[in-house]
Parts: structure tokens; C-alpha cells; sequence
């Protein structure tokens, strides 16, 4: 299924991502997942929140940029070899290439979820459901 | 529409012997009254009588802002302490500011100058003007105040700061030009914005910028954003303030009020004149002022000028917008850049803010020029490729502007400070000029 992500463009200095969550959590929004990638100056913070357009008003009106992107979610056993059996291998049979990803768990279940930024959304939809359905 | 129709549109030959016959009465006049004036010219072998053409201007020596910085505060004046009722102050970077006097009679040449300024620009007494120019020491503020009250419009004294105040009162109350300098009414906009205010639908019309350097990019986007037409101005403390030159409706160079200032532009290594179309330092004999008069005052800006009659029916000369400082001018390994050329190059990149900081560091012997610029969500979609490539692409096209290598740093909206005064673009940590 789909999900939307936020993510954030941030200066790759300390302090910066103690504010971007100061300002979540004024706005009392959950973290879900996080995920920081960064260049040498930079670094783009990803999350997956409990109120997106909450998220996204509070963090613009702070003055960040923020976006939203629509990415992957999907659930797998929380098991050895459950993201390569569940995820990445059906996906790169499919021809589907993985941009990014990170994973959470959600307790007390015994999935975890992962989400994934695909080059091409629909066709790593079909595969993965099909996956889940055989 | 032009403010004083016979001295705006006299012939070039009337002007000419104008602007003799009021050269000869200053030199006479420096000469017998300021020490300064009359070593200097002693040490060139010079008396007021070898002025008796109008190439006879080029035998006189230069002054320069150190002459200023040298005679600080009123060494420099030709009357007695009791004439002067005005005193104004430019902000020195480094050091004293430069102290600039006035009598009454300049004031009212100041009041004069400016207001066939803001004629040019379209202003009459039917008009609300919101003048931001900060009022104080600097000129600005009250040289714009005194030129609008002299047309007989409405003046809002607003002067700097307080911006969300600013908006507020320019939509009550109607203003329809705005004064103040160029970054300023980008921030005015940027702020309006975040208050849910489009100025674009509020009643200015005009807008008279000044004060700092700008480009014809910066230009287009104030006139996007506040929905006004933009007027270029050019002044200065030493000369008189605001008042010396500005754009009229053709927009096609700064005409220049040379019956009160007499202008050159000179090579900036070797002081020889250069010829009408020819870029390099321009440099200002003012005619008529009566505290403070300047000879052949090297203001460091680089433009040219252009003697052909203009659309508007104005004779007087035009000066191109000033491209550059001869001081401002940074010299990183070896190859001199203007600050306005790196402004050029972010404006002609999509989603690219004109909201820069340059910095200049020396890392052992080699120079190293670095760009900050802000990522706004016009050019951000979640990935660092992106970012990546917009730097490269950023990086690409300063260096085939510059001719050397910068580095291109991405920082957050709103993290370089914005200027209620003067943009502060250039940050040189090279400790080139000490010991």
C-alpha cells in the first residue's frame, strides 16, 4: 500500500535536526519512522508521521522546506531473510529498482513495516501484492 | 514629466558654459576657503585663474574617501561653522564615518534634485509616498522626505525596520510609491506574504530604489512581487545624497543633474578620462555646494556615460547602472569579481532565491570563493541528486561567468540575514590588507 512521506531539506550542522523535532513536537505530531541521508553541506530527513498535513504546516510555517512524496509501504515478518524474500527480491526479479528504504517494527506485532522509494510506484505495487496474495 | 524644464533640457553647449562658469567660482571659492583644496592645488602648481575651459577640469587633482576620513569630521567644509544647519553621516565599514555638512542653501538645492527625482520617476502632490530609506544620519530618509514635500505629495515617514507595521500602514493608507533599497522591498514582499498579504493588489505603483548595487533580474522580480514599475536612483553623501542621478520614464540610463554635479568617468588605474560609452570610475565636481563642495571625487562605481539626447526631452548625460566597485571588486586568485555578477548568474537559475552570501577564505595560499544560496520548495523534491545537480548547476554557471572555480553551498530559507539597510554580500576572511 501507499503512504505519504515528508522530508525535509536541512543544513548538515549540529542543532538542526533537534529543531526540526523540537517544531513536531510542538505540533504534537508522532514520529513513525525516520530517516537522515546526507550530502557533505546537507541533508534531506525523511519521516512518515502520525498527522502529515500537521507536519507539514507546522515545518513551513517554521520557515523549512518541506515536501511530501508518496512512497512504498509494506509490511513483512519481523524474521531472517523477511526483507530479502518479502521485498527485494521479487522487486529486483520485476526489474523495479529501489531508490531508498528504511524499516521500522511495530510492536507488540511480529511484522515489520518497510518503506521504499521505488522508480516505478505501480508496477512494485502489483508485484508486492501478488506476493502477499500467493 | 520633468520638475525644472530650463535646466533639464538646456542645450549641451548652454550646459557646458553653465557648468564653467560655476567651476571657476568653486575652484575660487575651495581655494580661499578650504587649506586642503588650496595645497593641493599649489602642489600642482595651480591657481583658480588656469580654469578657463571646460578641459581645463582635467589639471585638477582627484579627492578621494580617505581625504574625507583624513579631515574627519568637517575639514573638508568651506564655510563657517554658524552656515551649517544640516549634518549627515555615511556608514564607514572600518574606522570613523564620513561626516558630510550643509547649509541652508544647499538644502534647498538637495530638496531641488530630488524632487525633479521623483518627478522623473512619475511622482506628483496627487500621490502617498512610503518612504523606508531609513531616516537619521544616513541621507536617505531625509532626502527623499524633504524632495517629496518639495513636489507636494504625501510623505509617510516610515524610515526602516518595524516591517509588519510597514505593510499594514501601506495598505491603510493607501501609499502608492515606495522608497527604500532594493533588498528592502524584497523583504517588504517576502513579509507581506507570511502575513497573507499580496502587495501586488495593493495600491503602489512605483517604487524609487536605491542606495546598494542591484541588477536588472533583481529588478524584474520587485516589480513581480509588488506589482510596481522600479526606478533606479543613484546618489551619494560626498556628492549631496539621493539626488544625483536617476532613471526616467524610458528607463535607459540615470540622468544625471549636471548644472549642480559635474560628472567624468575616468580609468580607475591611471585617472586619464575616457571617452562617452567607455566604462570606468566615475567621478563628480559638484557645482553648487555650499558647505561641503567636492573636487573630481572618485566614487569608486563603475559605469559609462552617454551625452545622446534622450526620448524624455532631457539633455542632460546618462550614466549606465552601475556595474561594480573598484573597492568592492574582490580579487580571488588573481581574477576580479563583482559581487553583481554572482547575483546575475542565481537569478537566471529556475527556483534560485536572490538571497546570496559570498564568502572568500584563503586556505593556506589558495583563495577560496564559496556561494551560499537558499533552497527554496520550488527546487526541492525529496532527493539529494537533485540538490546535487542544481548545485553543479549553480556551480557550472559562475564559473563560466567568473572565469574561476566557487563552491556552492546550499543553506536553509531565511538563513542568511536579510538587510533592512544595505545588503551585506560579501564576507572576506582573507587577511590580505593586514600586517
Amino acid at each position: 500500500m501507499r503512504d505519504t512521506q515528508l522530508s525535509v531539506f536541512l543544513e548538515n550542522r549540529p542543532g538542526r535536526l533537534a529543531h526540526l523535532l523540537q517544531v513536531l513536537s510542538a505540533a504534537q505530531v508522532n514520529l513513525r519512522a525516520l530517516s537522515v541521508a546526507d550530502s557533505a553541506d546537507f541533508g534531506v530527513v525523511r519521516l512518515i508521521v502520525s498527522d502529515t498535513q500537521a507536519a507539514l504546516r507546522a515545518l513551513q510555517e517554521a520557515g523549512l522546506v518541506a515536501v511530501t512524496t508518496t512512497v512504498l509501504r509494506a509490511e513483512i515478518p519481523d524474521v531472517p531473510g523477511g526483507m530479502l524474500h518479502g521485498i527485494v527480491e521479487p522487486l529486483a526479479e520485476a526489474g523495479v529498482n529501489i531508490e531508498y528504504t528504511y524499516a521500522y517494527s511495530e510492536r507488540p506485532s511480529e511484522r515489520a513495516v518497510v518503506v521504499l522509494k521505488v522508480d516505478d510506484l505501480e508496477k512494485a505495487e502489483k508485484v508486492l501484492e501478488q506476493r502477499a496474495g500467493g | 514629466m520633468i520638475w525644472d524644464v530650463p535646466h533639464e533640457t538646456m542645450s549641451r553647449a548652454d550646459l557646458q558654459a553653465l557648468q564653467l562658469q560655476r567651476l571657476q567660482a568653486q575652484v575660487a571659492r575651495v581655494y580661499e576657503k578650504v587649506p586642503f583644496y588650496r595645497q593641493k592645488l599649489m602642489e600642482q602648481g595651480l591657481t583658480p585663474q588656469a580654469i578657463r575651459s571646460y578641459e581645463d577640469l582635467y589639471k585638477l587633482p582627484f579627492t578621494y574617501k580617505r581625504d574625507f576620513r583624513d579631515n574627519y569630521p568637517l575639514g573638508l567644509t568651506a564655510v563657517p561653522k554658524e552656515q551649517i544647519v544640516r549634518l549627515h553621516a555615511s556608514s564607514g565599514t572600518t574606522g570613523k564615518p564620513t561626516v558630510v555638512a550643509y547649509t541652508a542653501g544647499d538644502i534647498d538645492t538637495w530638496s531641488e534634485v530630488m524632487a525633479r527625482t521623483l518627478t522623473a520617476a512619475g511622482v506628483t502632490k496627487h500621490d502617498v509616498v512610503h518612504n523606508a530609506y531609513g531616516y537619521g544620519l544616513f541621507t536617505g530618509g531625509l532626502g527623499f522626505h524633504y524632495g517629496a514635500e518639495r513636489v507636494g505629495a504625501m510623505v509617510i515617514p516610515m524610515s526602516g525596520g518595524a516591517t509588519k507595521r510597514q505593510i499594514m500602514l501601506l495598505q491603510d493608507l493607501g501609499s502608492t510609491v515606495l522608497c527604500c533599497t532594493p533588498s528592502y522591498a524584497l523583504f517588504l514582499a517576502e513579509t507581506a506574504l507570511e502575513m497573507g498579504v499580496d502587495l501586488r493588489e495593493s495600491s503602489l505603483r512605483v517604487g524609487i530604489f536605491g542606495a546598494e548595487p542591484w541588477t536588472q533580474r533583481m529588478r524584474a522580480e520587485i516589480e513581480s512581487k509588488l506589482g510596481l514599475k522600479a526606478i533606479d536612483i543613484y546618489g551619494l553623501s560626498e556628492v549631496i545624497g539621493p539626488g544625483v542621478s536617476v532613471e526616467c520614464e524610458y528607463q535607459a540610463g540615470l540622468h544625471i543633474f549636471e548644472d549642480h554635479f559635474l560628472a567624468e568617468v575616468v580609468d580607475p588605474a591611471t585617472g586619464e578620462p575616457l571617452p562617452y560609452g567607455t566604462r570606468g570610475e566615475l567621478v563628480f565636481t559638484t557645482l553648487t555646494k555650499e558647505a561641503l563642495p567636492v573636487i573630481r571625487y572618485r566614487t569608486g562605481d563603475i559605469t559609462s556615460l552617454n551625452a545622446e539626447p534622450c526620448a524624455c526631452g532631457r539633455t542632460l548625460v546618462r550614466m549606465e547602472k552601475i556595474s561594480g566597485r573598484t573597492d568592492d571588486m574582490l580579487i580571488v586568485r588573481g581574477i576580479n569579481v563583482f559581487p553583481s555578477q554572482i547575483e546575475t548568474v542565481l537569478l537566471q537559475v529556475e527556483g534560485v532565491q536572490p538571497h546570496y552570501q559570498i564568502i572568500v577564505d584563503r586556505q593556506r595560499t589558495l583563495d577560496d570563493l564559496e556561494v551560499w544560496v537558499e533552497v527554496s520548495e520550488e527546487v526541492f523534491a525529496d532527493d539529494i541528486r537533485g540538490l546535487q545537480a542544481l548545485e553543479g548547476r549553480i556551480r557550472d554557471e559562475l564559473r563560466n561567468m567568473l572565469g574561476i572555480a566557487a563552491r556552492v553551498k546550499l543553506v536553509e530559507p531565511k538563513s542568511i540575514q536579510r538587510s533592512e539597510g544595505k545588503a551585506k554580500r560579501v564576507i572576506d576572511r582573507r587577511e590580505v590588507y593586514g600586517s
